[in-house]
């Protein structure tokens, strides 16, 4: 959850998406300012902080960068319970990778914090040629959805700083009373044995 | 002793162009072509007064708990006069050895004793068959132990497998894919079939799952095959665990609903082969924990573990290339450690048990890609398999520390658990300030960045990540207020010792301490810790193929004191370009590599040498239990 002290943001932020979407390379970009161009998967998921100056505040966001596999669905309520703000990600050459992001933004329609900020990020924007996902589709999509949308690529860094710009301006500046710290405790066990059990 | 000087020189010479491992038979077409070719000796000559004198009895107190050891002499040859290596076995039966150089007082009382007869079958044996020869090749002392030191000036391994360097160079490059018309086939065909060695792993269904080489086009056949050879011997009730053809020794692992195989042409043994299998079906677990994948197969028999796997194909490929550059950590089933001192250790030990978590399973930090402190509870040790596993993880695949984040890594530990998941918290500190890394350099440029520390703490509790984090924020605090992150930030600078300062250290034990040490290099595991010493490189072993062929004469001395139908106590081989020893008890193994020309004694007294100086400095080099709470 978003918390003001003295117009300091704390917000917590959790990228979602399918795997080699690119939500480490948007990361890493926003972060370090850098790109690899042979990523390696994350496994499990990856913890940055990173402060923003907007117009009124300073965010300070805790950003949690998810794997996208399968395997590591059933530990997502963790990294989205409690956040401010998610970003959704997907591979706008990969129409699979569109599909998968729609079933996260439901899934967080239906289980996450509904005052959350989502961002719908389009991202290999630098390659028009491979584009499979058309931008006016996703604009409609993210429309109908109360997401805000762009298109990035974290390779030549375009929009990328903008999305997490964009997040903190949107960011609910009076805070609903909540627990802070961003760890909620779940309510199902969601086992991954379960879960695991069904991508097979 | 039937071989004359003429006939070693031969052998050396024949060592320098042979194309094979040592250990295995070689082809008779390659032998041919090699008659032809008799290189002059290489300036480290391999080979000289060999003299056919039984070898003079050692004898002294032995400084450790075991007081008798068996020798088995064993040192290499083939002979020209047929395309089979020659076998000579003169080994003495309980013959006593007495270094004449030696001191009174530091080397091993050794006995020989033949402990294999000629003609016994086993994994030994073919092992014998290459390597059992001279076994009385005793130099002449005196000039002997100047020449020992004097020749490791030049690679003491130069003449195992000279043609490693032209294959092993290309073994980790890619083969290629298919092009679209299929035209370069069989390019990509002679590239894989030209790899030292291959690891395939497929579901019993015959579905691909892994290929350290190839792509699945290229694999199909092979994959066909395999699964067509294992399930008819399945069928028998026969389960297929391994063969030899030509110079390739195949070995299988059936678990479960997996077959793991292994083609080596590196010279390795069964069971040597079969425990690196082993570690990539943890790997597998270490995913997916066993009952999720048994799940997965009964409720889907033609499963693609490829999908679940998805994303941990580098960890199993940087698991494979390590076994394949050579890693003593597998070839001894031990973990390596700073080295750090004592009472600094401790102090590391005791802020971790100050700051910890109650939710805390077990906490490690490691440096250098080495352990330098753990803590854990008191029921629960560490399984070395898994540990290879995480260090595997965080510091020879990229994927946690490129991100230089912290991370947060649910983890199956087969050996601790193999049926549930523990979470990891791993972060990446920066020995100079303390403070979590903040710029990553670029981290794909093939350089390892050993000199970084780690912070692993290890939880049963998913939700556990602030608690770790707290825990890692004061142990950081602490470790930076009382100096321990200056100490292991030496110890990382320091480096391993070499081979010399060691044996030096050993004043009182070695005559003429400022000489160069004897041996080359070594590797000593401490059983009752189930770790493992070594020094540096050095030049020596610092290219890939000279690493490997080291690696090579240990797994060759490792498979002979661990064969499967014997158990040696000590063996001594002697290869055209290196001697070595190696040698076992109950609390140790002991190996050591030397010149060609050094004779047993000159390597008895450096292993007691080795021994001595692990035992002193037993509680620097080796974490002794870690913290217990």
């Amino acid at each position: 959850m978003a918390t003001t002290g003295n117009k300091n943001i704390n917000a917590k932020l959790v990228l979602l998406g399918d795997v080699g979407a690119g939500k480490s390379s948007l990361v890493l970009r926003f972060v370090k300012g850098q790109f690899i161009e042979f990523q390696e998967s994350t496994i499990g998921a990856a913890f940055f902080s990173q402060t923003l100056a907007v117009n009124d505040a300073t965010v300070k966001f805790e950003i949690w960068d998810t794997a996208g596999q399968e395997r590591y669905h059933s530990l997502a309520p963790m990294y989205y319970r409690g956040a401010a703000a998610a970003i959704i990600v997907y591979d706008i050459t990969n129409q699979a990778s569109f599909e998968r992001a729609k079933k996260w933004v439901q899934e967080l329609q239906a289980q996450g914090n509904p005052n959350m900020v989502m961002a719908l990020a389009g991202n290999k924007a630098d390659l028009p040629d491979a584009r499979k996902v058309a931008a006016e589709e996703a604009q409609a999509y993210a429309q109908e959805n109360g997401l805000f949308f762009m298109e990035t690529s974290a390779k030549t860094a375009a929009n990328v700083n903008d999305v997490f710009y964009e997040i903190a301006k949107r960011l609910p500046r009076v805070q609903p009373a909540q627990n802070p710290s961003g760890m909620v405790l779940m309510d199902r066990p969601a086992e991954r044995v379960a879960s695991a059990s069904c991508c097979s | 002793m039937p071989e004359d000087e003429d006939q070693q020189q031969h052998v050396a010479a024949q060592r320098e162009s042979s194309p094979q491992p040592p250990p295995l038979p070689r082809r008779p077409t390659t032998i041919e072509e090699e008659d032809g070719l008799r290189p002059p000796l290489t300036p480290s000559g391999s080979v000289r007064n060999f003299k056919g004198s039984p070898r003079p009895p050692l004898q002294s107190k032995a400084t450790t708990a075991v007081s008798q050891v068996d020798v088995l002499g064993l040192s290499q040859d083939a002979s020209p006069s047929n395309n089979q290596r020659s076998r000579s076995h003169s080994r003495q039966p309980s013959g006593r050895l007495q270094s004449r150089a030696g001191s009174d007082d530091d080397t091993a009382s050794v006995r020989s004793v033949q402990t294999l007869a000629p003609g016994q079958s086993g994994d030994i044996e073919s092992l014998l068959d290459d390597v059992v020869g001279a076994a009385a090749t005793e130099t002449d002392e005196g000039v002997e132990e100047r020449d020992d030191a004097a020749s490791l000036d030049t690679s003491p391994l130069q003449n195992i497998r000279d043609d490693l360097d032209e294959s092993f160079s290309s073994e980790f490059e890619p083969v290629g894919s298919f092009e679209p018309d299929g035209s370069n086939g069989e390019l990509l065909n002679r590239q894989w079939r030209a790899k030292l060695k291959h690891y395939l792993i497929l579901s019993s269904a015959g579905k691909p799952i892994y290929s350290r080489h190839g792509d699945d086009q290229l694999i199909s056949g092979t994959i066909g095959v395999v699964q067509t050879i294992i399930s008819f011997y399945q069928g028998a009730q026969d389960t297929l665990r391994g063969f030899t053809a030509g110079d390739a020794r195949f070995v299988i692992l059936s678990k479960g609903h997996l077959h793991l195989l292994a083609i080596s042409r590196l010279g390795e043994s069964e069971a040597q082969l079969r425990a690196q299998l082993e570690a990539l079906y943890m790997q597998i677990l270490s995913t997916l924990t066993l009952p999720t994948m048994e799940k997965m197969f009964i409720n889907r028999p033609s499963t693609d573990l490829r999908r679940p796997l998805q994303g941990t194909e580098s960890l199993i490929s940087s698991l494979a290339d390590g076994f394949t550059r050579g890693s003593p950590a597998t070839l001894l089933s031990a973990l390596e450690c700073l080295r750090i001192r004592k009472a600094h250790r401790q102090v590391i030990h005791s802020t971790l048990l100050k700051c910890r978590s109650p939710q805390l399973l077990y906490g490690l930090v490691v440096a250098d890609g080495r352990l330098a402190a753990v803590v854990r509870p008191k029921k629960h040790s560490l399984h070395p398999g898994d540990l290879h596993l995480i260090f595997n993880m965080l510091f020879e695949a990229d994927s946690v520390r490129a991100g230089g984040g912290e991370n947060w890594i649910p983890l199956c530990l087969p050996g601790f658990n193999n049926t549930g998941y523990l979470y990891m918290y791993v972060s990446f500190i920066d020995p100079e300030t303390g403070s979590p890394r903040e710029d990553i350099e670029q981290p794909l440029d093939g350089r390892k960045r050993d000199n970084e520390i780690a912070v692993l703490l290890i939880s049963a509790n998913r939700e556990a990540f602030d608690e770790m984090r707290e825990m890692r924020d004061k142990v950081v605090d602490q470790l930076q207020a009382n100096g321990s992150l200056a100490h292991i930030r030496r110890a990382i600078a320091n480096g391993r010792s070499s081979c010399t300062s060691i044996l030096n250290t050993n004043k009182a034990d070695t005559k003429g301490a400022d000489t160069p040490a004897p041996i080359a290099h070594f590797l000593y595991k401490s059983r009752a810790n189930v770790q493992f010493v070594m020094p540096s490189a050095g030049p020596l072993f610092s290219s890939t193929v000279s690493w490997r062929r080291l690696i090579s004469l240990y797994a060759r001395l490792q498979g002979a004191l661990h064969g499967k139908t014997t158990h040696l106590k000590v063996v001594h081989v002697v290869t055209g370009g290196a001697s070595a020893l190696a040698w076992t008890t109950p609390t140790f193994e002991v190996y050591v590599v030397a010149g060609p020309r050094a004779g047993k004694h000159v390597l008895a007294k450096a292993a007691m040498g080795v021994v001595q100086w692990a035992r002193r400095e037993e509680e620097r080099l080796f974490v002794v239990g870690g913290a217990v709470f």
